[in-house]
């Protein structure tokens, strides 16, 4: 997985997370709580979508790595890319 | 000290067969009933009671997402009572408004889908929603009327089983009269449609209606009656003191003029006739009126048969033969039951009785079952009357709760 899928990859749940917002000019380097109306709850959602549909966990200490698209793939491409090779 | 005046402003509502009072009423006068199949979880294909109201009328769909249906049908029926009622929303107090909900039960949907949603992971607990709690708290229906209308007074719901519709424009009463609110939201609501344990209740219990043509399953009072038709729906009233109304120059749909609560102290489930008649006849008594007074009543009826005839019995005990001029009718027969928001809406249905002097009939009496024959009993037509000045509305429940509301025509 490229970081850019994994960015589309997060864009997804949070579309289905926040349908009211416009994610079309999203962007990738401004923390996603400045540029969206989420709250605490719906990273709670992010982190909860991640483990359903793609068993990937994300512990509390790292919530802090959700903060932007880039953090987001920064983060989470790595662990896409191991459970792939584990698959 | 003499009790304020208590009148209603505001109707906002959604049945299965209507999402407007003039729609709802419309469809009364028509004997136009709105059940349908539904597919139920672990049950098939069900009869029930479904509303097609808008949800995004009066919400983002992240509202609706988050929250519950029990809370989407309280934001609606509100918002739809603020417009009806046509107070200037924007200038009033936001902490003097009351939000008062009858529920009969809340919870159920939201635990059965955790439940359902985990067993998809081998019931791994840490796939449970975060929104769990928020969404099952007993106050939920409320408390979401509340964020969308940005209401700081007090909003809570009342668990009073079938009976919590009245309940919610009683308790509401007794809020203004105390001086606790300036304007309350007040009424029922149920989303009781989407646990499927209410339907396997009922179907263990043998009260579950079947019927070919979902129309004709919800059959109060006919000899072929076999059960509940489970409905969702919801009704809320704006109300005020009289002098507030007057002061903005209100339409006032009517007056609170009694009301009883009492509890059979006798079974789970079985009414009793005692009770219940104990409890229409304290309301006439608050109300200062006599049984002959009351030109209609709103059976609660849920076609079950036994409880059919023992709201009959409780009926006849209190009326007999001496009210040539009460109408009985019933509304089940077109929405089914709508649990907690049954009362609150089958009040709606007739308030219109005053303008157009019509009693909406009950319909699918095909053959009426000699133990519900009551004089007065409107059936399948409706019957234009001389005169509607009161409309008395029975709404009883499980563990034996009896609410009985009067609403009186509005006279200066």
């Amino acid at each position: 997985m490229t970081k850019d899928e994994c960015k589309q990859v997060v864009l997804d749940i949070i579309a289905d997370i926040a349908p009211d917002e416009d994610l079309s000019n999203v962007k990738p380097d401004v923390r996603l709580r400045d540029q969206l109306q989420l709250d605490s709850m719906d990273f709670l959602d992010i982190v909860m979508e991640l483990r359903k549909r793609h068993g990937i966990e994300v512990p509390e200490a790292d919530y802090l790595q959700l903060a932007s698209l880039d953090s987001c793939a920064n983060y989470l491409t790595p662990k896409f890319n191991a459970l792939s090779a584990k698959s | 000290m003499k009790a304020s005046r208590i009148v209603i402003t505001g109707v906002g509502l959604t049945a299965p067969n209507g999402n407007s009072l003039a729609e709802f009423r419309a469809n009364l006068l028509k004997g136009v009933a709105g059940i349908e199949r539904i597919e139920i979880r672990y049950m098939g294909s069900q009869l029930a009671g479904v509303c097609h109201y808008d949800p995004l009328r009066h919400q983002t769909k992240k509202e609706v997402r988050v929250g519950t249906r029990a809370g989407s049908i309280s934001v609606y029926c509100a918002r739809e009572a603020i417009a009806d009622c046509k107070v200037d929303w924007a200038a009033l107090p936001k902490d003097r408004v009351g939000i008062y909900i009858g529920c009969t039960e809340h919870g159920n949907v939201e635990t059965e889908n955790e439940i359902y949603n985990i067993s998809k992971f081998n019931y791994d607990t840490k796939f449970w929603s975060h929104y769990h709690n928020p969404r099952t708290v007993a106050n939920n229906p409320a408390g979401e009327a509340s964020l969308n209308l940005g209401v700081t007074g007090p909003a809570y719901t009342i668990g009073a089983a079938c009976a919590a519709g009245n309940l919610g424009l009683i308790h509401a009463a007794q809020m203004l009269r105390l001086g606790e609110v300036d304007f309350a939201l007040c009424g029922g609501v149920s989303e009781s449609i989407h646990t499927f344990g209410i339907f396997a209740g009922f179907k263990s219990q043998n009260a579950l209606a079947t019927n070919a043509d979902p129309h004709k399953a919800s059959r109060p009072f006919d000899k072929a009656r076999n059960g509940i038709v489970v409905s969702e729906g919801g009704c809320l009233y704006t109300l005020e003191r009289l002098e507030d109304a007057q002061a903005r120059g209100a339409k006032i749909y009517g007056e609170i003029a009694g009301y009883h609560v009492n509890s059979d102290a006798s079974d789970y489930v079985l009414p009793n006739p005692v009770r219940q008649a104990e409890c229409v006849r304290a309301s006439i008594r608050r109300a200062g009126l006599e049984p002959k007074d009351i030109h209609i009543v709103n059976t609660h009826a849920t076609a079950t048969p036994l409880g059919d005839i023992q709201e009959c019995e409780a009926i006849r005990a209190v009326f007999g033969e001496g009210c040539p001029e009460t109408s009985i009718n019933n509304t089940k027969s077109y929405i089914g039951h709508c649990m907690g928001a049954a009362g609150a809406l089958e009040l709606a249905g007739n308030l219109p009785s005053f303008d157009d002097l019509t009693v909406h009939p009950t319909i699918n009496v095909d053959d009426l079952d000699p133990a519900c024959a009551l004089p007065g009993l409107v059936l399948n037509q409706p019957r234009k009357v001389a005169k509607v000045d009161t409309i008395l509305n029975n709404s009883f429940g499980m563990l034996g709760i009896n609410s009985t509301l009067i609403v009186k025509r509005f006279a200066p």
